[in-house]
Formats: structure tokens, C-alpha cells, sequence
């Protein structure tokens, strides 16, 4: 969470000009729209905003409890529906039941759950929490199963939006954009008739011829991405990537594979046991001028890439290694990047073994890594 | 200064947090940017909005092509040439070449407008960067005139984001944010009761549980949207089917009716008649 000075003086502003009103939800809410600029980190805001305003909910109390009593009532009032309120009649009005409360707070000296007259909770008495009367008092609930809470930010409603992916994908996108750039490429050798008008135009009627070279839609791309385990994140992040230059990638086929290539892969990740695809009907469909990126963080056993059999998932009849040399030769311009920070590919002898494999064609997925990884795709 | 504050219309359920994050945007003046999953009303807050604080609305839709540019002005460059080689005198005139976008319209405007930039997220990605100057200081040069154009009424802006593309820090610091989640079955039934007030309880209950079921189907590729629902709900009333069609189990159309308002692709559907021929065979045993 890295709100900045702007957003905090917006917040300030909003809560100068009155907009959050007088309560802890309506803050809630406001300070979220101020500060928060992602709804994945909407689960962090509300564990935090949790934290901090613990000890001072009791402060809010207290200042409710000096409150006047018929305003208290009014306020009550305000807020109940028709119906709520003649569920309070029937029980002697609000005054009543405020009596009752106070009543038997004297009275009971413990704590108490289920029942039907005690406070406490999951009872049907109308004083306490988690229950089913709708003229009950609620006291020290931690979020309602039957109505919207007081407290929307102990429901943490947003835990499942919260994905935690490390990479800049923005970043990426960015350095994605190099490849445009040479799918682009080539001699100046065709006429921009629109340029050409536009810059005449500009230019008073004088003739302003503008050239552009070729649109080279040839840029093809194979994207193989691991799918096991820890690299699930970053499959993700790193699909998203390459399916948004898609317009400039005509030609992007990816694939699937876990730890290692073998003799086939996978487009549906769904039904990875039911339609394999062999590795050598891709090499024969698509032809050499195709670009080779493998995307995976080459973490496994030695063996899975060395010895036949060596595959956690099944039983493969020649080792991953000599599988990749024949991708690598159907296909000579390829990439591997690598998710795991390049300090700590040393320390991983997979990791060294698929670099020598690659002729030393691993590059860090991050900007610069990407950088000189499209460089030794040309 | 806006004394109105936003709660909803006859059409549109607002929930308490997004009232907040609309009206602390109305007052201060600041854009606010609206994300959430497709079909649960992004688009129609603006409209509803415009037509709640009495405004006129500005709509201004992004494509892949849009250019931060063509919301400002355009200069129509060869329409001038035009004029040039048949002598009009109004190419003396650069002005008259120059075409306002939405954005200039909504300045221009003689009362506070609502502007829509809607799916700004579909644009390249500089794009919301190339305008920050514009949302922020509410106003821009125009070069070929050498005019300096500011808005007369600050408009409220509302960006619709459809989290295709990640948006740059520098733009979202000046935006408040809302992310509309999907609506609670509570909600959805209030939503559905404001388009369908007549609707008969029972078909309403059964096509909402029928609903919250696909949706929670794990792996399915699209979830069913509110807007979905609601085309659905339409077509159930069309068609005149009965509440009782909808209740799955031994029945033998266990797949809803008129399913293909709801699931959009023919993995989903092949997934969920998997998934409803499982059941089935575990509820028979």
C-alpha cells in the first residue's frame, strides 16, 4: 500500500467539505475511495483499517453512551422501518426495551450464548448479537449473518480479489512494446498517402512526400509457458502479456508444459490429460521463421530434464533435454525467461543445466531481462 | 458547487460505498474511476448519474485506435487543403478547421456536465497518461490557434475501467476509485425488482438461485453478469416459463432454460451439462 501525499490531501479535502459524515463506515468507505486505487488490495485496506480502528470503536461508544438519550431514540427512529418499529411497540417502544437492556445488563454477570433471554449471542433474545430478533439491540457483533454490519470491513469480502503478483506487468507491457517496434522494421520503401496529405496540408499545398517502411506482419511467436506449481502466478501475468500485444502478434500460438518439455503439450490447462498435442506435429505445423519463448522458472530435479523417465507427471521415453535441442533446431530463434531473480539461478542446478541447453539464452522476466531477450530474438 | 448528492434512482441500486465514493467525487470536483466485472453497470452509473443530478451527459467512448488527441479537438488538415485549391475564403481562417472532441464539449458546457471516458482501459496504455493535464488542471492548449481552452464548469468525470490494462500510478492518484463488486443475492433481488417491479416472487427466487448456481461453477471462462440476468429474466417472462422449470434435480431439462442469455461460450455450456450430468448421476445413486 504506497498512498501518496496528493491522494491523503484528497482525503483531507473530502472530509473538510463534510463528505463522510459523522461515522466509522462512512470513512471507511471514503478513505478507500481516496486511497485505494485497486481492488486487489482492498483485502490489505480492510485488515489495516481493522487493525487501527480496534481500540478506537470503544472511543465511538463512549461517545454514543454521553449521548442524550431521547436524541439517541430519535436517531434509532430514523433509521427502523415501519415494520421494525411496530415489532418495537409490540414489545412496549423503544423506551421499553432500552429499559430492558439496562435491566438486565444488572443482572446478568456472564458471559452467555444461545437461550432465549440472557445477553449474548446466537439467541432470540432481542438484546445481543448473531440472532434472528428484529427488535433486538445488537452489542459487540463482529459482522451480521442476517443484515449489513456496521463494521463492512471485518467481512474482508475482498480476500479473493487479493492476487499478490510480484511482476510489474505495466513495466513489461512497456518493453513489449519493442517488439512492435520491429515487427515494423525494414527499408522506408512505401508510400504514406494519409502522412503524405497531412504533411502537405501542413505545409501550405508544397508537395511533402512521406514514406514508411513495409508492415511486416511476419512476427510470429510460439509461447511456451510452465504451468506447474509456483509458476501459476506468473503464467497468468505473463499470458495476459503476450494476448495484449496480440495486434501486433498476429501469429501468437502458446503452449503449455510443466517443469520441462517433453514428447507433447497442452493449450487447455482444463484437460491436460485429454488433449495433448506432440511436441513434433508443432514443430512440422508451425515452420522455423516462428520465435521460440519459453516462459518457467526451470526449478525441478536434474533428473527431469536428463533421463528418460525423469518426468514427474508420467512416463516419458526420451529424456527433456533431447526434446528441447530438437525445439531449439526446428526453431533457432528462441528465449527463455525466467521469473526467479537472476541471483538466485546459481543456486539451482536445473537452472544451470536448461541455461546451457539454451546456449545461454535465460533472461530474467523483468524489464532489462526482456529487453535483451527481444534483442537476441532478431 | 453541487448541492445535490447522488443516492440512486427509480432505475439503478446504489450501494453505500458507492454513494460515498460518487459524492466525494461530486464535490471535490475530481474524476472517479469505476472498475468492476463486466456487466455490472459501470456505464450505466454515468447515465444514471447525469440524469439523477439533472446534467447533461457527455459520452465518450474508447477504442483500441482512440487517441487522447481526437477527445480534444482535431484539425482537419485536409479539408483546409481543400479550400486552398478552390479559393474559400474561410481557409484565411484556421479555426474553422478545427473539430471539437468530447472533452472540449464537455468544458464548454453552460451547466456542471457529467463526462463519460467509458473503457479507457481498451486505449493504448500512454493513454490516460497523455490526459492527465487535462482531468487535473481541466483545461488544454489548442496550438493552431494559439487558444487556451478551460472549462467553464469543471465537468464530473467518470472513467469506466474494465481492468484489461493496468492503469498508470500518476493517473489513478487523481481519480477516486470504486470497484463495483457483484452484487449479494439481497442486492440482485432489490436490481432486479427496480427493471421487473411485477415480476411473481417465485420465478424471481428460482431464476436467482438458478443464477448464483452457474455462477458458482468453478473454471467456467465467462461468468454470467448482472446484465445477463436481467436479459435472461426478460426472456423467462417472454417465453412465460414456469418457476418450476427452473428447479434443477430430477427433472429432466436440468439445465435452465434459455440458457444461452446466461453462458456465452460453447466450453462454458459444455462444462456445465458435464457438470449437471455429474449431479444428476450422483443424485440417483
Amino acid at each position: 500500500m504506497k498512498p501518496s501525499i496528493t491522494e491523503l490531501l484528497t482525503l483531507l479535502e473530502a472530509m473538510k467539505k463534510g463528505v463522510a459524515g459523522h461515522s466509522v463506515e462512512d470513512f471507511y468507505f471514503l478513505s478507500r475511495a481516496c486511497l485505494v486505487k485497486d481492488e486487489s488490495k482492498f483485502d490489505r485496506y480492510d485488515t489495516i483499517f481493522a487493525a487501527h480502528f480496534q481500540g478506537l470503536e470503544d472511543a465511538f461508544k463512549a461517545l454514543v453512551e454521553e449521548l442524550p438519550e431521547d436524541w439517541l431514540q430519535k436517531q434509532a427512529e430514523q433509521m427502523l422501518t415501519e415494520e421494525e418499529r411496530k415489532q418495537i411497540e409490540a414489545i412496549g417502544g423503544f423506551e421499553a426495551l432500552m429499559d430492558a437492556l439496562k435491566q438486565r445488563l444488572d443482572e446478568q454477570d456472564e458471559r452467555h450464548e444461545g437461550g432465549n433471554k440472557w445477553i449474548g449471542t446466537a439467541g432470540t433474545s432481542p438484546f445481543g448479537a448473531y440472532g434472528y430478533n428484529p427488535e433486538g439491540v445488537r452489542i459487540g457483533q463482529q459482522g451480521s449473518r442476517h443484515r449489513n454490519a456496521t463494521k463492512v470491513w471485518d467481512k474482508r469480502e475482498y480476500r479473493n480479489l487479493d492476487d499478490s503478483v510480484e511482476l510489474g506487468t505495466r513495466n513489461i507491457k512497456i518493453a513489449l512494446r519493442r517488439l512492435r517496434k520491429f515487427a515494423r522494421e525494414g527499408a522506408e520503401d512505401q508510400l504514406d498517402l494519409d502522412d503524405t496529405i497531412d504533411k502537405t496540408a501542413r505545409n501550405a499545398g508544397l508537395l511533402d512526400i512521406r514514406m514508411v517502411p513495409e508492415r511486416h506482419n511476419a512476427i510470429k511467436v510460439l509461447l511456451c509457458l510452465d504451468i506447474g506449481g509456483s509458476m501459476d502466478d506468473h503464467v497468468r501475468v505473463c499470458e495476459e502479456l503476450f494476448s495484449a500485444s496480440r495486434t501486433e502478434f498476429k501469429h501468437l500460438e502458446y503452449f503449455y508444459f510443466h517443469n520441462f518439455v517433453y514428447e507433447s503439450l497442452w493449450k487447455d490447462n482444463r484437460r491436460r490429460q485429454a488433449e495433448r498435442i506432440p511436441t513434433s506435429e508443432i514443430t512440422h505445423k508451425y515452420g522455423p521463421d516462428y520465435k521460440l519463448v519459453f516462459v518457467g522458472d526451470a526449478t525441478m530435479s536434474p533428473y527431469e530434464i536428463v533421463y528418460a523417465g525423469g518426468s514427474v507427471e508420467h512416463w516419458n521415453e526420451e529424456p527433456g533435454a533431447v526434446w528441447i535441442k530438437r525445439l531449439l533446431t526446428a526453431y533457432p530463434k528462441a528465449i527463455w525467461l525466467n521469473p526467479e531473480p537472476e541471483s538466485r539461478w546459481g543456486f539451482t542446478p536445473s537452472v544451470k543445466l536448461t541455461r546451457e541447453l539454451m546456449n545461454d539464452r535465460m533472461f530474467p522476466l523483468t524489464l532489462s531481462g526482456l529487453d535483451s531477450g527481444i534483442k537476441s530474438l532478431r | 458547487m453541487t448541492n445535490k448528492t447522488f443516492t440512486g434512482t427509480s432505475s439503478y441500486i446504489a450501494t453505500d460505498d458507492m454513494k460515498m465514493a460518487v459524492n466525494a467525487a461530486v464535490t471535490l470536483e475530481r474524476p472517479i474511476l469505476i472498475k468492476g466485472e463486466p456487466g455490472t453497470g459501470k456505464t450505466q452509473l454515468a447515465i444514471e448519474i447525469a440524469s439523477s443530478l439533472g446534467r447533461p451527459l457527455f459520452e465518450w467512448h474508447i477504442k483500441s485506435t482512440t487517441k487522447a488527441q481526437q477527445g480534444l479537438y482535431d484539425y482537419d488538415a485536409v479539408a483546409r487543403l481543400r479550400d486552398s485549391q478552390l479559393g474559400d475564403d474561410r481557409v484565411h481562417d484556421i479555426a474553422n478547421y478545427i473539430m471539437r472532441g468530447k472533452v472540449w464539449d464537455a468544458f464548454a458546457a453552460d451547466e456542471q456536465p457529467v463526462l463519460l471516458i467509458d473503457e479507457i482501459d481498451k486505449a493504448d496504455i500512454e493513454f490516460p497518461n497523455d490526459l492527465l493535464q487535462e482531468l487535473d488542471r481541466m483545461e488544454f492548449f489548442v496550438y493552431e490557434t494559439k487558444e487556451l481552452v478551460s472549462a467553464r464548469n469543471r465537468p464530473i468525470v467518470i472513467i469506466t475501467s474494465n481492468n484489461e490494462k493496468e492503469l498508470p500510478d500518476a493517473f489513478l492518484r487523481r481519480c477516486f476509485f470504486h470497484y463495483i463488486k457483484f452484487p449479494d443475492s439481497a442486492t440482485m433481488e432489490k436490481i432486479v425488482g427496480v427493471h421487473y417491479p411485477n415480476l411473481k416472487k417465485d420465478l424471481l427466487k428460482e431464476a436467482l438461485e438458478a443464477f448464483y448456481k452457474i455462477r458458482d461453477v468453478r473454471g467456467l471462462k465467462k461468468k454470467p453478469s448482472t446484465s445477463e440476468l436481467l436479459d435472461w429474466i426478460k426472456l423467462l417472462v417472454a417465453e412465460d416459463i414456469p418457476p418450476e422449470a427452473l428447479r434443477s434435480g430430477d427433472s429432466k431439462s436440468a439445465i435452465p432454460p434459455l440458457y444461452g442469455a446466461l453462458l456465452k461460450n460453447e466450453q462454458d455450456v459444455h462444462l456445465f451439462e458435464q457438470l449437471v450430468f455429474l449431479d444428476r448421476r450422483t443424485n440417483r445413486q
